[in-house]
């Protein structure tokens, strides 16, 4: 189990090192950093003493790895737009985007499971076909539309939610969270089902599919000769079977729900790391841009190194070569 | 005489397909006596499979069961709602299947799926229902079984994969194990080890056997009587010695004929003609005709019926017309 850890370690941080190559590249080479920060009328002497003092003179590999001796440090840069370390100013965005996609995740996660396990054990139903019928809905219709629908309707129509905003929040320190005030709940509702909308198709697709097909391998006839209650077949033995390559995606499907939250916190006004991007895009802002990335791909890169690991614990085919099984 | 174990009668499996009703198993009867071991062979698409899943009350939809019935014990089975049969798998009959590596659950250790099953059956406490486990490991010859009952399928080779597979299926004592195959996807070399525990078991356990396979050699050491069946019907059925030494249905004499034997001095073995119909084209009259070497006019208009031609010996071919009355009769009679 600990060599297969370490091993998924040693892979992760490849990849964030091709991903902090990639960043580093935008963010010294998309214009010129220095023509970003300075005004019109500033000398080119000046601006050649700002070179230096930047190290923008030095070799290209010197300067890559001082962008990741810093990147190590949270060492980003300062926004050319809001003159604050890029750093301070994502993880003062980050709770926001962070509770939304847990919450939208944990939304698809659950309702997907269970329609998708309803829809597989009652493949002929009325009720399935109507599920299966919405779920087209649900994958087809972009976010932004959904959002704008549900804004329409429960926002300005019936009054009942807030149509923008995070509400009131708290803050503990450390973490400014929307979860301990009514407004706060309230507001998070519509773009929390905007944003799980589309995963709760999916997941559900995905679990009907593999539910289907598990259903009909030759150990669940087996489970059934051997008299085992539907109840045991179905949850016990098929379920868990369902499971193994439902976790992957699912896992996968939640790193994009952090990661492009983009379209939902545009739609609602989200004071999240979405939201930031997209208007450090639109001015140009590159070291956000470049923090931005790095921090979208360690999401992702972590994801799959707990979805490894849950693989690792589901499926005891798996242990054979980390040395647990024989 | 005693009362039969398991009575099948006039059997029928149709599928319901787009083109037309497809009959998997048309029209077939026959008795299992306790602690008998009946042998069904044919080839593949005989319907042999599919009786044993019908027995089982384990026919996947479209398919159903269109005529007949199935008599376990004096009772029948066949109609029972699922909620009964399910008090009769596992505990009543057990069943075997073709292939160990994909029968058993690999996200369960071999405990797991043991005990769950003795649990369903038997009002046995958990560690209870483990010993019994263990010493039924030990008894289909798992070495090391206490250690090695906490081990995952895929930790296990094929053939000591089908001995747990027989320990699940005898774990609740049925009085009829159905074998599906259950050699057939295993080693030549541990096929005779298989069969033996299988064999073993089931007599210590009083235990009757429906072993279907298309292998004769396996039939021939193991099973009391033979049913040869052919595209959907029994051709033939009788003790398994005089069906092997003196076949009378011309398809049933072609597959003796395809043993090979020591000491028989053949430059090659007889072989039948062509290949089983699909069922959606089963020629009219006797399903053999095209390939029967004896094959006569009537073989072509009608459907010959099993006529009984020596105690416990029953043939559906024209080479033995009924003696009297309709053939259907004569089915009856000797069925009863």
């Amino acid at each position: 189990m600990l060599a297969f850890i370490i091993r998924r370690l040693a892979q992760s941080v490849v990849v964030m090192l091709f991903v902090a190559l990639i960043a580093f590249v935008v963010f010294r080479y998309v214009g010129d950093p220095i023509a970003s920060m300075v005004g019109v009328d500033t000398r080119l002497e000046d601006q050649e003493i700002m070179r230096e003092r930047l190290g923008l003179n030095d070799s290209v590999i010197v300067q890559f790895l001082r962008f990741i001796g810093n990147a190590m440090q949270g060492e980003f840069g300062i926004s050319y737009r809001l003159q604050q370390p890029v750093t301070e100013l994502i993880l003062s965005r980050l709770p926001a985007t962070i509770e939304l996609a847990l919450v939208s995740a944990t939304i698809a996660l659950v309702f997907g499971v269970i329609f998708g396990v309803y829809t597989a054990l009652r493949p002929k139903a009325w009720s399935s076909a109507g599920i299966m019928a919405l779920s087209l809905v649900g994958v087809s219709l972009p976010t932004f539309l959904i959002g704008i629908g549900l804004i329409y309707i429960f926002a300005v129509e019936l009054g009942w939610l807030p149509s923008f905003g995070r509400g009131d929040v708290v803050d503990l320190g450390w973490w400014r969270t929307g979860f301990l005030t009514e407004s706060g709940l309230k507001s998070l509702i519509l773009p929390a089902i905007t944003l799980s909308l589309f995963q709760l198709t999916l997941i559900m697709r995905l679990v009907r599919a593999e539910m289907l097909e598990v259903l009909r391998t030759e150990y669940i006839r087996f489970a059934k000769a051997r008299g085992l209650s539907q109840r045991a077949i179905n949850f016990g033995h098929a379920l868990k079977n369902t499971m193994v390559p439902v976790i992957t995606i699912t896992g996968l499907q939640l790193g994009s729900v952090i990661a492009f939250a983009i379209v939902t916190e545009t739609v609602f006004q989200w004071p999240g790391v979405g939201s930031l991007f997209i208007v450090s895009v639109q001015v140009v802002d590159v070291p956000v841009m470049a923090a931005y990335l790095m921090f979208i791909a360690l999401v992702f890169v972590l994801i799959n190194l707990v979805v490894d690991i849950l693989y690792y614990v589901v499926d005891p085919r798996l242990r054979v070569d980390g040395g647990a099984g024989k | 005489m005693t009362e039969p174990l398991l009575s099948v009668r006039n059997l029928t499996v149709e599928f319901p397909t787009r083109r037309g009703v497809l009959t998997a198993v048309q029209d077939i009867s026959f008795d299992i006596m306790p602690g008998e071991v009946l042998g069904v062979v044919g080839e593949s698409g005989a319907g042999k499979s599919m009786t044993g899943s019908a027995i089982m009350g384990l026919i996947d939809r479209p398919g159903r069961i269109a005529q007949g019935e199935v008599i376990l014990q004096g009772r029948r089975i066949d109609n029972l709602p699922d909620a009964e049969m399910r008090k009769i798998r596992g505990r009543k009959i057990g069943m075997i299947f073709q292939d160990p590596l994909t029968s058993l659950n690999p996200l369960y250790r071999i405990s797991e799926q043991l005990i769950e099953t003795i649990r369903t059956h038997l009002p046995l406490s958990e560690a209870q229902a483990r010993k019994k486990a263990i010493g039924l490991l030990d008894d289909v010859g798992i070495p090391d079984a206490s250690r090695r009952i906490d081990d995952y399928p895929h930790q296990f080779s094929g053939g000591m994969r089908q001995r747990v597979v027989i320990a699940l299926a005898l774990c609740a004592g049925p009085d009829l194990v159905i074998a599906d195959e259950p050699t057939t996807a295993l080693d030549v070399s541990v096929q005779a080890q298989i069969i033996d525990v299988m064999k073993r078991l089931c007599a210590e356990n009083g235990a009757s056997i429906m072993l279907v396979t298309h292998d004769m050699g396996v039939i021939a050491e193991t099973a009391d009587r033979v049913a040869v069946m052919y595209a959907g019907r029994i051709a033939e059925i009788g003790p398994v010695r005089d069906v092997i030494k003196d076949a009378q249905h011309p398809y049933s004499s072609g597959l003796m004929g395809a043993i090979p034997r020591l000491g028989a001095n053949l430059d090659r073995l007889t072989q039948i003609p062509g290949s089983m119909p699909r069922l959606s084209a089963i020629p009219r009259g006797c399903a053999f005709n095209p390939r029967c070497p004896h094959v006569m006019d009537k073989c072509h208009i009608d459907q010959p019926q099993a006529v009984q031609t020596a105690p416990g010996r029953r043939v559906a071919c024209w080479l033995y017309p009924p003696q009297d009355g309709t053939g259907a009769n004569t089915e009856r009679q000797s069925a009863q």
